[in-house]
């Protein structure tokens, strides 16, 4: 068989009538054919089908084609399952072309179908001239080091670590404090059913301490990571003690950390005012003061004010804490054996609000009222909760909404144009609020509050991404590849993302997601071997002159200089950008499977004009 | 005669634009037909010289649309695209090409909406400015080969690739230049090598004096010495014959296949 000669074969779908529908289809065909190259051409009425995929397969076979095209719906969804039918047909993989006329023609061209029939031609025209000059690849196996690390001993990473280490894999699980559980440390109790968090803690570390193929590894940072997918060296800092290590995947389980809303809300300046998290302790500690009223005041620094999202956590976690007031509050501030005279004392006290809410407005607005008559008889303890919107998104949490109304947790809402205020009138902590209900300003006193702020990314969280290049998103939380479909990947193969390092998760989600991540990185180490794809960079050894450019713009270090002084690229770790081709001084890089060549004869297609 | 209907070229990321645009066909927002998409792994690829190679084909406008700064795949590339591109816009201006035919837009997988809007305002630009003027003048194609040699030329390539590390942690004498300095000298550098690679351009084949040139390049005779003197000294540029009293040059062909 010639080497020179291109045989492309085009296939064009009608995708039902979502391509053909607009797009005339057999004048596309027709035009087509007289595309120089191209031998076959021929429409499906969906060419993913079993009966399109045949016509690739026997086309193949039987017209000796070396390229083939695809004008369908996008390579994004449908890419890998036509290169597999090409291999089945026996055609390197590579040597396929994907042509994007539905999302970016038929569907977004609806009103103008001789236009975006036109266009379609364009569009072909150019995978055709891409198509002319493709080269095959050869994917290589690269053997993988069956043992995985996880970086950081809170839930997320916990779960992660066993749930690799019980699919029969050797896993490091490095903590940086010096004892496991992470944020849980911080916690009381859990919602809903209002477990002790302690007790929760222990029976996953224990699990954890028990299983023979996990190594806990305490006051430990992992300080550097040398590698690709199968093959990281890593080196593990345990007190000053470095320790070098093998592993086939890492995962990332750094979790997060509270906000501190200096400044905000008389905090550090007022005691009593405290974070969900220090509230939290405090119950925990059994030291909360006698208290007659609480307030909640949600969003504290998130959603546009510091941190530009909501935490996602904290309303459920306000939820939780408020109706455990409601319902245990005398044990909890230690009232039960102090016997009448304290209760006495907090009963006396409990209508805090002042202003002018004795008016009567009794019967008008039922739930109102109740709400602007506060505590009801029984009980003495006054909660609020200033909110945005109550966020108790899913099936449990409304429900807990639900319990905390029925308790008489008061809700009331703020907007961002009218925050609270909190001062101190003698002596005593005060909120001085917009009700946006009635529409007047008012005042609450109250004991204490307890701002809700949101987690925030770990400080050596940039740290963590320069060691192992994977992104960052706006907010310091790592970005996974993809937020719906590859939640808990990084771009980078081999290194997966878990728990709220990745952004505010309650326990069961950060629980969710390690497991995920663990069945992800399970995959390599499995399999035994790993084959990249083959988007990767070349350089030319004879034209590189050795100035590092490309090694110092390179986000995955796969590029080093060899004995001779001249860059090489580690084809396993390279993700082909195509940053260092571009960047090349010497223009001695080549991208394979996107050159230079490949793109610009695309792109120069589209600048011909269709004819017939 | 019909509307004037552009051919735009658009460079789209895979991983954030591209996912953008079908969006907005998942999604049924509408746009004029006039472009044509392709697609890299990332907006870092798209080398200037890609952009102006294809303004020197015609094409009525170009567009590369990348990851919001800081959501890259490749973690940074887009910041280099960033940079790319304002070097493909300087050398169109200096070519003589107006530079709103080249934009550069940030479009995520989510803003499918946006990659619509983002079409629709760049075709309406292209529209207004009317068909690409370049293969109607000879003059313009020149300068556009002279661009694209510039671009690819390593002084220039050096100062993009290079920008992180000297603005950050310095060169190899630990000097660190503040980005304004920076945005300066990368300037003036394209501006040379802009005209340097017109000089050889224009005496490809016939040899100039550099009067001649300093006419056609539009600044004064002595800074085109300058530019003369860099390229003789590296061996680019040598004396053809002297016409009277006047020396003439003439490009010198180095290499290539």
């Amino acid at each position: 068989m010639s080497n020179d000669e291109k045989r492309i074969g085009v296939f064009i779908c009608h995708c039902g009538s979502n391509i053909a529908g607009i797009v005339d289809v057999p004048a596309v065909v027709d035009y087509v054919k007289t595309l120089p190259d191209v031998v076959f051409a021929t429409r499906n009425l969906y060419t993913c089908a079993d009966d399109g995929l045949t016509s690739i397969r026997d086309s193949i076979k039987e017209l000796n084609l070396n390229r083939v095209v695809v004008a369908a719906c996008t390579p994004r969804t449908h890419a890998p399952l036509f290169q597999s039918t090409c291999q089945e047909a026996g055609l390197n993989k590579y040597l396929f072309t994907f042509v994007n006329i539905r999302d970016q023609c038929s569907w977004v061209h609806m009103k103008e179908k001789e236009k975006a029939t036109e266009k379609a031609k364009d569009l072909i025209r150019m995978g055709v001239a891409r198509a002319r000059l493709l080269e095959p690849q050869e994917e290589v196996k690269i053997n993988v080091t069956p043992a995985a690390v996880v970086i950081g001993g809170g839930v997320a990473g916990m779960s992660s670590a066993l749930s690799i280490a019980d699919q029969g894999f050797p896993v490091r699980l490095v903590e940086k404090e010096s004892e496991l559980g992470g944020f849980i440390r911080n916690l009381g109790c859990i919602y809903q059913e209002r477990q002790d968090a302690g007790i929760a803690l222990k029976s996953i570390t224990d699990r954890v301490r028990a299983n023979p193929n996990i190594e806990v590894l305490l006051n430990s940072e992992v300080v550097s990571a040398e590698g690709f997918v199968g093959n990281w060296d890593i080196v593990i800092d345990t007190k000053g003690q470095e320790r070098k290590d093998k592993v086939g995947v890492i995962i990332l389980a750094t979790g997060a950390r509270e906000f501190v809303p200096k400044g905000l809300y008389g905090y550090g300046q007022y005691d009593n005012v405290v974070t969900l998290t220090e509230f939290e302790r405090i119950v925990k500690e059994k030291k909360l003061p006698k208290l007659n009223s609480i307030a909640f005041i949600q969003c504290v620094g998130s959603r546009g004010q510091d941190k530009s999202y909501c935490s996602r956590i904290c309303c459920n976690v306000a939820l939780k804490n408020a109706t455990n007031l409601a319902d245990n509050w005398k044990n909890m501030l230690g009232l039960e054996e102090t016997g009448k005279a304290t209760e006495g004392a907090v009963e006396k006290a409990a209508p805090t609000e002042t202003g002018e809410r004795k008016r009567g407005r009794r019967g008008r607005r039922g739930a109102e009222v109740s709400e602007e008559e506060g505590a009801p008889a029984g009980q003495k303890l006054d909660i609020v909760i200033f909110n945005r919107d109550i966020m108790s998104y899913g099936v449990e949490h409304e429900l807990m909404y639900n319990k905390a109304r029925e308790k008489k947790v008061r809700p009331i809402r703020y907007t961002p144009k009218n925050l609270p205020k909190v001062g101190m009138e003698d002596g005593k902590l005060v909120i001085d609020y917009w009700h946006d209900t009635l529409q007047m300003q008012r005042k609450m006193e109250v004991d204490m509050i307890v701002l809700s702020t949101p987690l925030v990314s770990q400080p050596d969280a940039s740290d963590i991404s320069k060691m192992l290049k994977v992104p960052l998103g706006q907010d310091g939380f790592f970005l996974e590849a993809h937020v719906k479909l590859r939640p808990v990947d990084f771009a980078t193969e081999g290194i997966f993302v878990c728990g709220t390092c990745k952004g505010p998760a309650d326990i069961p989600e950060s629980v969710s997601q390690g497991i995920a991540a663990a069945s992800r990185a399970a995959i390599p180490l499995a399999r035994g071997y790993v084959q990249p794809e083959c988007l990767s960079a070349f350089v030319d050894s004879e034209v590189c002159s050795g100035c590092g450019t490309c090694i110092e713009i390179c986000p995955f270090s796969a590029i080093k200089k060899n004995e001779k002084g001249v860059a090489e690229v580690t084809i396993a770790a390279c993700k082909g950008c195509g940053n260092c081709g571009a960047s090349c001084p010497e223009n001695a890089i080549f991208m394979t499977h996107y050159s230079d060549e490949q793109l610009l004869a695309e792109a120069k297609a589209a600048l011909q004009e269709a004819q017939g | 005669m019909s509307e004037f209907e552009p051919k735009i070229v658009v460079f789209l990321c895979n991983w954030c634009s591209y996912a953008g645009a079908d969006l907005a066909g998942v999604s049924r927002y509408q746009y004029p037909t006039n472009i044509r998409a392709v697609r890299v792994m990332c907006s870092t690829r798209v080398s200037a010289h890609i952009v102006l190679e294809l303004f020197k084909e015609g094409v009525d406008g170009v567009m590369v649309s990348g990851c919001h700064i800081g959501d890259c795949h490749y973690i940074n590339g887009n910041y280099y695209t960033k940079r790319r591109v304002e070097l493909a816009k300087k050398l169109l201006e200096l070519s003589g090409v107006e530079t709103d035919r080249l934009r550069l837009e940030w479009v995520s997988a989510s803003e499918g909406e946006k990659y619509s809007q983002v079409i629709s305002s760049f075709v309406a630009k292209v529209k207004e400015l009317g068909p690409s003027p370049v293969l109607k003048q000879k003059k313009l194609v020149t300068n556009l080969v002279a661009a694209v040699e510039a671009s690819k030329y390593f002084r220039l390539k050096t100062l993009t690739g290079k920008e992180v590390k000297l603005t950050g942690k310095g060169n190899v004498y630990d000097e660190v230049i503040d980005a304004q300095n920076y945005d300066a000298l990368i300037d003036k550098a394209i501006e040379d090598e802009y005209r340097k690679s017109l000089i050889l351009e224009l005496t490809n084949d016939n040899a100039r004096s550099v009067k001649e040139l300093a006419k056609e390049l539009g600044e004064p005779t002595d800074k085109t010495l300058e530019h003369v003197v860099a390229l003789r000294a590296t061996n680019m540029l040598a004396l053809d014959h002297i016409e009277g009293t006047t020396p003439k040059y003439k490009a010198i062909f180095v290499g290539g296949a």
